[in-house]
Order: structure tokens, then sequence, then C-alpha cells
């Protein structure tokens, strides 16, 4: 195993940015999750499942409208609509009627709901993976003192504090989000002002699933979609939740910090096992903060 | 004490159910003795499960990493060191303890929902690295042909193996349930504050409660490797762990055998329904959220609670 022998600024600059762009695309998803374990309690395991559906849907959709960046650009605006609208009969049709459970039988729940999702994408898309290219003035890369870095990275970079923003103008600056907040703390309390809770958590449970579908959409171009991505996703987006801080949407951004660029330079130090780094550094964090970075909503 | 908890009625059926089990292999084709004996094993760790979940009220959510990992610590002695089988049958189990203990001894400081999530990242911690460490664990693929004992080659003597080190591993669990310590785990369970109150050290009863619970997990997964000759990471693998508690759900957590029940329930319908469709998993999903909806307390909790309320206290329900 080579151990570190020949790690140039270079390579440890770009090996950051492909940890930051990682970032993102875990930013997107856990902050989803944390959104729902935040107002609605719910620990969601179907939450990677919407991922790998809107990944799937992704493809779909910019393959019927041409591969071009039109193509690809309505996809990355239907896709997660999608995700939404399905999370959103899920809610409605099913979830909204067992709030009152206890957790576990709410994360058994979800876990249901993911064996359906898994084997509906296997009825719809079949076992094959998928590959999609990504537009044509994201494809390429361009390089960093001689070293590659896609394009494409670069496009999430920008899209992932874009998010960020959105998330915070949405729960600091918009009354539904004040509302979900006011309602992750005391729910009674909300209801007894006259609001109607139910509707509160749909609509941050389909907000959540939607950022778990804009995950998908975004991953689509990187990698190939397959049956089976959803699980490595939601393990991720777990433990980042939980290094964060539960419900705490700026938890999870830290948290994914953390995961990606560990993950990252992981791969630059020990290829073999840079899929241990990031758990070793989870655990390093709940040794020392066995309730997450910062403050939980719970 | 011992007399209270088997009753004669008790002891019949228990007597029966093992005869009948025994004799099983003589009237039934290879295959079914093999679905068996895997049923028992799912069974016995779907029930070590159940001691923490169901009788501790811990949210165990990542069980299968003490079975996966006493089947690899069975296989690395078998295949990579000297020692006697049966020493290293005993020890395994005693790995899986042990692993129970050091997890255990992070996860317990939290409670619910932050253990259960908690577990699972050090359970997958574990799993990252048995999936990635070829020159030990063999990766992804797994261990192939391992060298089982002699004695235990054959499916009838793998199965008849299981059926005796389970019914052994039970009647254990039984007794653990109803000592002393399991009444105060089940307090624990009802009402830690009230424990504290009274002088129960609720932390290392909770640390007892998973090297219990880890160490016949462990004993689970040395018989998987009996009856299967192979071990591969999916043995620790989140979604099993889930699949577990479904199991324990459906037969009814509360009760004793319930785990039991649930697991020869997933286990035969996987294999049925599986060869009739590739879409098991959609069937499974189906009925666990039926399940969830229309019967919370499980199947033999609700025949058992329904029927005589009586006979469920006997069976152990809290």
């Amino acid at each position: 195993m080579e151990f570190a022998s020949n790690i140039t600024a270079a390579a440890l600059f770009q090996q950051v940015l492909v940890g930051l762009s990682r970032t993102t695309i875990l930013f997107i998803v856990s902050s989803g999750l944390s959104l729902v374990l935040g107002v609605l309690r719910i620990p969601n395991v179907a939450h990677g499942s919407l991922y790998m559906i809107g990944a799937f849907l992704t493809y779909s959709i910019a393959t019927a409208a041409g591969s071009g960046a039109f193509g690809f650009a309505v996809a990355l605006l239907l896709a997660p609509l999608g995700v939404a609208l399905l999370s959103f009969a899920a809610e409605r049709g099913l979830f909204c009627h067992l709030y009152e459970r206890e957790h576990l039988m709410l994360l058994l729940f979800t876990f249901s709901m993911t064996l359906v999702f898994n084997d509906l994408v296997k009825l719809v898309w079949g076992s094959d993976y998928r590959s999609l290219t990504a537009p044509g003035f994201l494809q390429g890369s361009f390089s960093i003192s001689g070293l590659p870095f896609p394009r494409y990275n670069l496009f999430l970079l920008v899209v992932g504090p874009l998010v960020a923003f959105g998330l915070w103008y949405l729960t600091n600056r918009t009354k539904i989000g004040k509302i979900a907040r006011a309602a992750a703390v005391d729910r009674e309390m909300v209801g007894a002002v006259g609001i109607n809770v139910s509707w509160v958590f749909a609509a941050t449970f389909v907000i959540g699933c939607y950022l778990a579908g804009l995950g998908g959409a975004l991953v689509a171009p990187t990698q190939n979609i397959t049956q089976g991505m959803d699980h490595t996703i939601i393990i991720e987006a777990f433990l980042i939740v939980i290094i964060g801080g539960l419900g705490n949407i700026w938890g999870a951004l830290l948290g994914a910090l953390i995961f990606g660029l560990t993950d990252s330079l992981g791969i630059l130090i020990w290829p073999q096992f840079a899929i241990v780094f990031p758990y070793v550094a989870v655990v390093i964090v709940l040794l020392f903060r066995p309730k997450g970075l910062l403050k939980s909503t719970w | 004490m011992i007399r209270a908890l088997f009753s004669g009625k008790l002891l019949l059926v228990a007597a029966v159910v093992l005869a009948v089990l025994a004799a099983a292999p003589l009237m039934l084709s290879r295959f079914y003795v093999y679905l068996m004996a895997l049923i028992l094993v799912t069974g016995l760790l779907a029930t070590s499960l159940n001691l923490v979940l169901g009788f501790g009220g811990m949210y165990q959510f990542h069980h299968a990493v003490f079975y996966g990992f006493g089947a690899y610590a069975l296989t690395l002695m078998l295949t990579k060191t000297g020692m006697p089988a049966a020493a290293a049958y005993l020890l395994a189990p005693c790995c899986s303890a042990v692993l129970g203990l050091v997890i255990g001894l992070i996860t317990v400081r939290l409670t619910k929902l932050y253990f259960g999530m908690l577990q699972i990242s050090l359970g997958s911690l574990v799993w990252a690295l048995a999936y990635r460490w070829y020159s030990f664990t063999g990766g992804d693929d797994g261990i192939h042909g391992i060298p089982i004992p002699d004695l235990l080659y054959a499916s009838t003597s793998a199965y008849y193996f299981s059926l005796i080190v389970v019914a052994a591993s039970l009647l254990l669990m039984y007794l653990i349930v109803n000592s002393p310590f399991g009444r105060i785990f089940q307090g624990i369970r009802d009402n830690p504050e009230r424990c504290r109150a009274v002088g129960v050290d609720v932390v290392r009863h909770q640390l007892a409660g998973q090297a219990i619970a880890g160490f016949f997990a462990g004993v689970a997964g040395t018989l998987f490797v009996t009856v299967e000759g192979s071990v591969f990471p999916e043995l620790m693998f989140w979604t099993l762990s889930l699949e577990l508690i479904i199991m324990c759900l459906l037969g009814g957590w509360f009760v004793f055998l319930g785990p039991m029940l649930g697991a020869a329930i997933i286990v035969t319908l996987r294999t049925f329904v599986g060869i009739y469709t590739e879409y098991w998993t959609l069937v499974l999903g189906v009925v666990l959220m039926l399940l969830i909806f229309f019967l919370p307390e499980g199947v033999l909790g609700f025949a058992l609670g329904k029927a005589r309320p009586a006979a469920a206290e006997a069976v152990g329900e809290k």
C-alpha cells in the first residue's frame, strides 16, 4: 500500500475541491433528511430511495428531452418535482395516519416504503445501470496547476451555496419556514394558535424529499445510476445528520463538509481504506460530542 | 422460581416441538432441511435482538453487525489459525460479545433514536472494514469453502447441530429474561428514571444486555457459517438489521418466541415468493405496511392477547 508518499500541494488542492463538490451532494440530501427529522421526528429511511428515483427520473427526462443542455435543465427542474409529488402522495395517503406512533414504528414504515420504492424502480427501469452525460458546456475538465478538475464539479460548487442560501431563506424569512421551526419545538402550541399542523408536516416532508430528489438529479451525470445507490447515501446522510445535530440544517452542512473532505482526502492518503476515513471521523466527533456538533432541535 | 417458569404444559409443548423438529429430516428433502436450519439460525438471531429491543427497550438498529462479526470471527479462526474447531466455536460468540460491549460503551450514553443511529454508524464502520479489507476478510466477495469440521459437514448434521445449539440458547435466553437481571432490564425499559432512583445502575445493565445480545447473535453467526459454509459482508449490512426488526415486529416483541415465529414467516416467504417473482421485497414492503397499520403487536402477540391474556403472561409477556 502506498502510504501518503507523493502528496503534492496541487494534488491536495484538487482533492479538496473534489471533496467540496461531494459535500454539495451530501449537504443537499442530508439537509432534507435533517429537515424531516427536525420537524416531523421521522428518521426517513426512504430518503435514499427518493434520491435514487431522482437520479433515474433525471436520466429518463434528460434522454426524452434530447440530451443537450436544454434536456438536462428540464430534467434538473422536473425530476425533483416528480420525487416531491411521489412523497406528497405517500405522506397524505399513508404517513399522516401514523404520526402518533413511536419512532421505531415510523422508521420501520419508512423502511417498508424503501422496499416498495426500490422494487418499483426495478419494475420501471430494470436492473441495468444507466449513465447520463452532462451537457456539452459542463463536460470535460480544466487544469489546476497541471491536474484535471471536472467542469461539472465546478457547477456543483456553484449550486451548493445557492441551495444553502435558499434553505436559509426558506426557514428564516418565510412564514411557512417559521411555522415549521415552531412546530419542531412545540407542535401542540402551534396547533393551539390555529395552524393546521398536519399540513405543515406535509409541506416539510415534501420539501425534505424534494431535496433528496434534487441531490439525485445533481449526482446523475457524475456516476452510474444503479440499484443500490440508495444504500450508501442513506447511511452517509444519517451519519452527517447525527454529527451535525438532529434537525439542524447548518449541522448538516458542517457534517457534510467533514464527511466529504475526509472521504476525498482519505483517497489521497490510503486509497484502499478511503471508505473508512469518514466513519472514523464520525466516531471521533461523537466520542467528544455525542449529540452532534451543533444544537439539535430535539 | 425455576419451577414456576416451567409449567408442565409448557414442558410438554416444548418436548413435542423438539421431537417434531428432530424427526423432520427423516421425511424431508435436503432443501427443506436446509431451509429449516436457516429458519432456526435466523430465529435465534431475531430472538437475541429482541432481548435488547423488546425486553430492554433499546433501539438496536444494527444488530446484524454482531451476527456478521461472529461469523467472520469463526471463519477467520478456522481458515487462518490452526486452533481446534471446538475452541473457535466457543471463542467466536465471545468476540461478538466483546464487540457488543465496545460499541455499547459508546452508544449507551444516548437513548432512543440517537442510540440507534449511532449504532448504525458504528456498525457500518465494521461493515466497511470487512467490505474493503480484501487480504484479511476477502472484501466484498467474502470467504467461501470454509473448512467446517467433518462432524458437522453434512446438511443433516449441520441441522441437528443448529437445532441443539438454538434450543440451548433459547433456554438460556428464557432464563435470562426471567432472572432478576432480566426483570430489572425490563424495568429499565419501562421507566429508566425510577430504576435509577431506586439505585439500579442503568448503564451497567444496558451494557450487560448489549454483551449478552451480542453473544447470542455471534452464536447465530457461527451457525450460519456451519449451515452455509461461507461468509460475506451482507451479513452485517444495515438492511438485514432492519429486516430483523421486522421479524420481531411481525412475531410480536413482547412475547419471548414472537421473533422466532416472525423469522420463520419471513424466511419461508422469501424462499417461496422468491421462486415466483423477483419482486420479493415489494411483497415484504406491502406486508410490513399492512402489519404496521393493522397489527402493531405482532401475530403471536395478537393471537395470545386476544385469545388468552393469561397465556400471554405465561409465555413471558411483560
